[in-house]
């Protein structure tokens, strides 16, 4: 009858499998999912290493970049970022952190190891899907990798790579580079939507008997919209990317104005897919607070349903805001205004998720380990990002604002909480599940105070240099006399930069030493509900010894007249106190 | 054998929460994020073609006449894979056989007549980077036609597999590659007046 995996696993329950096909081409959504981690974590040291020669060049422009003057020309000159570089840099950190690390990190690192943990099931709908889909986006990476090294260097037409100077050689002087560049985001794309066909099935289909949709836990809820958004949005980029290679590689015009095309087309193409994007990388970082925070406030979730209706509200009105990245593009102002209002809206029902989670705390017992100091500290930073959206929200604000350091400190208060924030909570917390050791407590700490004065001594500074004017994309913002008073501002966060990527090692060190040497954990340390919590640590192949029923919600936690404060889904019959 | 390997299976007997087998859900997951894909170069042509204007004289060039035949061969094959999946379902594997056959040999039929199109198109000058008209022409009817092709080597490939083992999950392909195979042909009825009679 079914598709689903038959002698996949037939296999593996009795008989040793090779290495290879244990650790490499696994079909087990466990390794798949650790697998992505791994190129997540790959990716944003590449990432990261792009990001401190940004600020570098801006803090001290045009002065050598110490311990970077092994890079040869003309990429580099003596530890110099030369301008052609520097939009190379801008533009491969959006399309790394976004799409190679963002997504992989908590989509399909987060997604594959917990959904079907989550649901009850033994893996995903379709494991050879999935195995092929990690592989794809692998090769997406190296071809991204690769693309710094081809003759022109990598794209640097931004990440959003605008037409027309994404469209012709001759503007960038990147040809290979962008080609390169949208072949691995052809690919990256083909990637997350066999990853999607495998989440949506699993989530609808193999739910565990009694997991009905309203006692699903809400990471799996904000997997599934996040995979409904990118699917129902990625496509018309698809076809854009098909369009904008065909510009540049057999002679179309489709972006090229001076020829027939538009150039505002492209942008409505990927603003389209752009906007919902923003949810489908955030929705999963919410989804993993909202897991944190019950087990750690031992309270129930506040407004389980709400959160759900919310989250189904704003992914439909993803759909409908994406024109707010235009208003400085030339748009009509009458398409101005209805967009400024959708967006406006949108964050109602974000408003109502963060009240939600700021109400779950009330009468809790609140206990502050790593995952929930992130948690907490994710949930913090992101207001500063949630409220910030609501002044670029307005056209008339926007129109001053766009241009400035103050959209890349909003976008950066918003995504960086909910993936580096909520994806640190999710390894510190699942980690015991995912390799069966604990973390180390205190290098959790110390890893999460110096990121979070880091990162809010780097972006908070942005703010005020782009209230000031300071227009981004610029290679040297120092050459304007209006923006020679902001050098300190500069200086102030890339010093704190350096603070925020030096208080990452204690994170390495702690994996590291926790993977071999951690103490080793039980199935269920930190006494929580939800399914994956049910199994050993680290689950086996196949995950449950055998199908578990689901009896109740899954935040039931401090229910009244019971031994233990917590009440896992798969119990049948609650102990009475005392027994 | 795979009957008897899915009743050993721990789990296959709970896995349907929708009563729906697991890959027909994935299809229909896979066509919608299709549909978007088309739905963003359909709504892209027709807004450009609004805005620019001026368009019918470069569509007077396209072969109506070509087109109308390749609908006909494609709505038929659409017709031969309903046909191989009601053989399917009443287990007449010989039919089944056959009518894949056919929708696999109409499939290759569309595409030669296409590609004799191109030919002629490209003979007579108009090349994708003609004007915006035969951009868009060449980008969604090749798009269409990779589609097309993708369907044809999965058909035969149930061709091919009628005739082995498994059977039952064979069956659930064929309809599975039917709805695909239909989805192609949808995207064509809405091509061809698009661009050959618009």
């Amino acid at each position: 009858m079914q598709a689903v995996a038959e002698p996949l696993h037939g296999h593996a329950h009795g008989e040793e499998l090779s290495f290879w096909r244990k650790y490499v081409f696994s079909v087990d959504h466990k390794v798949i999912g650790r697998q992505y981690m791994s190129l997540a974590l790959f990716m944003m040291l590449i990432g990261a290493l792009t990001a401190l020669l940004i600020r570098w060049q801006l803090a001290w422009p045009e002065t050598p970049v110490p311990g970077f003057a092994w890079v040869p020309e003309p990429t580099m000159f003596a530890g110099v970022v030369p301008p052609e570089f520097y939009n190379a840099l801008i533009t491969m950190h959006g399309t790394i952190m976004v799409f190679f690390v963002a997504m992989p990190f908590l989509l399909g690192g987060f997604g594959n190891f917990l959904i079907p943990l989550m649901v009850g099931a033994e893996d995903m709908a379709f494991p050879r899907l999935n195995m092929m889909s990690f592989w794809t986006i692998f090769t997406a990476s190296m071809i991204l990798v690769a693309s710094f090294f081809v003759p022109g260097g990598a794209a640097a037409a931004g990440w959003t790579g605008y037409a027309p100077l994404s469209a012709d050689p001759q503007f960038t002087g990147v040809n290979w580079g962008i080609n390169l560049w949208l072949i691995a985001l052809a690919l990256e794309f083909a990637s997350f939507l066999m990853g999607g066909v495998n989440f949506l099935t699993t989530a609808i289909n193999m739910r565990a008997p009694g997991l009905s949709l309203m006692r699903l836990p809400l990471m799996v809820w904000m997997q599934l919209t996040a995979a409904v958004l990118f699917m129902l949005s990625v496509g018309p980029l698809v076809g854009g990317a098909v369009m904008l290679l065909f510009d540049r590689t057999i002679g179309t015009a489709f972006f090229q104005p001076a020829r027939g095309g538009d150039a505002l087309l492209w942008q409505h193409l990927f603003w389209f897919f752009g906007h919902p994007e923003v949810y489908v990388v955030m929705l999963p970082g919410f989804g993993v607070l909202l897991e944190v925070f019950p087990v750690f406030t031992r309270r129930p979730i506040f407004g389980y349903k709400a959160i759900i209706y919310s989250t189904i509200g704003a992914g439909v009105l993803s759909f409908v805001v994406w024109a707010h990245h235009m208003f400085v593009s030339g748009i009509d102002p009458r398409l101005a205004t209805p967009f400024s209002v959708t967006t406006i809206l949108i964050s109602v029902p974000f408003a109502i998720m963060v009240f939600s989670m700021v109400a779950s705390f009330r009468g809790g017992s609140i206990s502050y380990p790593a995952p929930m100091l992130f948690a907490v500290g994710a949930l913090a930073t992101f207001l500063i990002g949630g409220v910030t959206g609501i002044f670029l929200g307005s056209a008339a604000v926007d129109i001053y604002l766009h241009g400035t350091y103050f959209v890349v400190a909003h976008f950066h208060y918003t995504l960086f909480p909910a993936v580096l924030f909520g994806g640190f909570a999710g390894i510190y917390f699942w980690f015991p599940k995912m390799f069966g050791r604990m973390m180390n407590e205190t290098l959790g700490k110390i890893h999460f105070w110096i990121t979070v004065v880091g990162f809010n001594c780097v972006f908070i500074p942005l703010f005020l240099a782009g209230a000031a004017g300071n227009v981004r994309r610029v290679y040297n913002p120092m050459q304007y006399d209006f923006l020679k008073h902001l050098a300190p501002i500069h200086q102030f966060a890339t010093i704190a930069t350096v603070v925020l990527l030096i208080g990452q090692i204690p994170f390495v060190i702690n994996f590291f030493w926790s993977l071999f040497a951690g103490q080793p954990a039980t199935d269920n340390p930190w006494k929580a509900n939800t399914l994956e919590w049910a199994t050993a640590s680290p689950p086996p192949h196949g995950n449950f010894e055998k199908v578990p029923t689901v009896y109740r919600d899954p935040y039931e936690y401090s229910l009244p007249g019971l031994a233990e404060d917590y009440l896992p889904q798969g119990v049948p019959a609650p102990a009475p106190r005392g027994v | 054998m795979s009957s008897v390997a899915i009743a050993e299976h721990p789990h296959a007997d709970s896995r349907e929460f929708t009563a729906q087998p697991l890959g027909k859900v994935g299809v229909w997951w896979f066509l919608a994020s299709e549909i978007m894909v088309f739905g963003g170069l359909i709504g892209s042509y027709i807004l450009s073609r609004i805005a620019a204007g001026g368009w019918v004289a470069e569509r007077a060039h396209v072969n109506t006449r070509i087109a109308i035949i390749n609908t006909i061969v494609l709505v038929t094959s659409s017709f031969t894979v309903v046909k191989a999946h009601a053989a399917a379902e009443a287990d007449d594997r010989e039919r089944t056989r056959w009518f894949m056959l056919a929708t696999v040999l109409l499939g290759c039929t569309f595409l030669c007549i296409k590609g004799f199109e191109y030919s002629r198109e490209i003979e007579h000058g108009f090349t994708p980077a003609t004007s915006l008209f035969w951009s868009f022409y060449y980008t969604m009817t090749g798009l269409h036609g990779l589609h097309v092709l993708v369907g044809i080597i999965i058909n035969f490939a149930l061709f091919l597999a009628v005739g082995g083992g498994g059977w039952p999950r064979i069956k659930h392909r064929i309809e599975y590659a039917g709805l695909y195979w239909h989805f192609v042909d949808v995207v064509w009825i809405f091509l061809f007046p698009l661009l050959y009679l618009a």
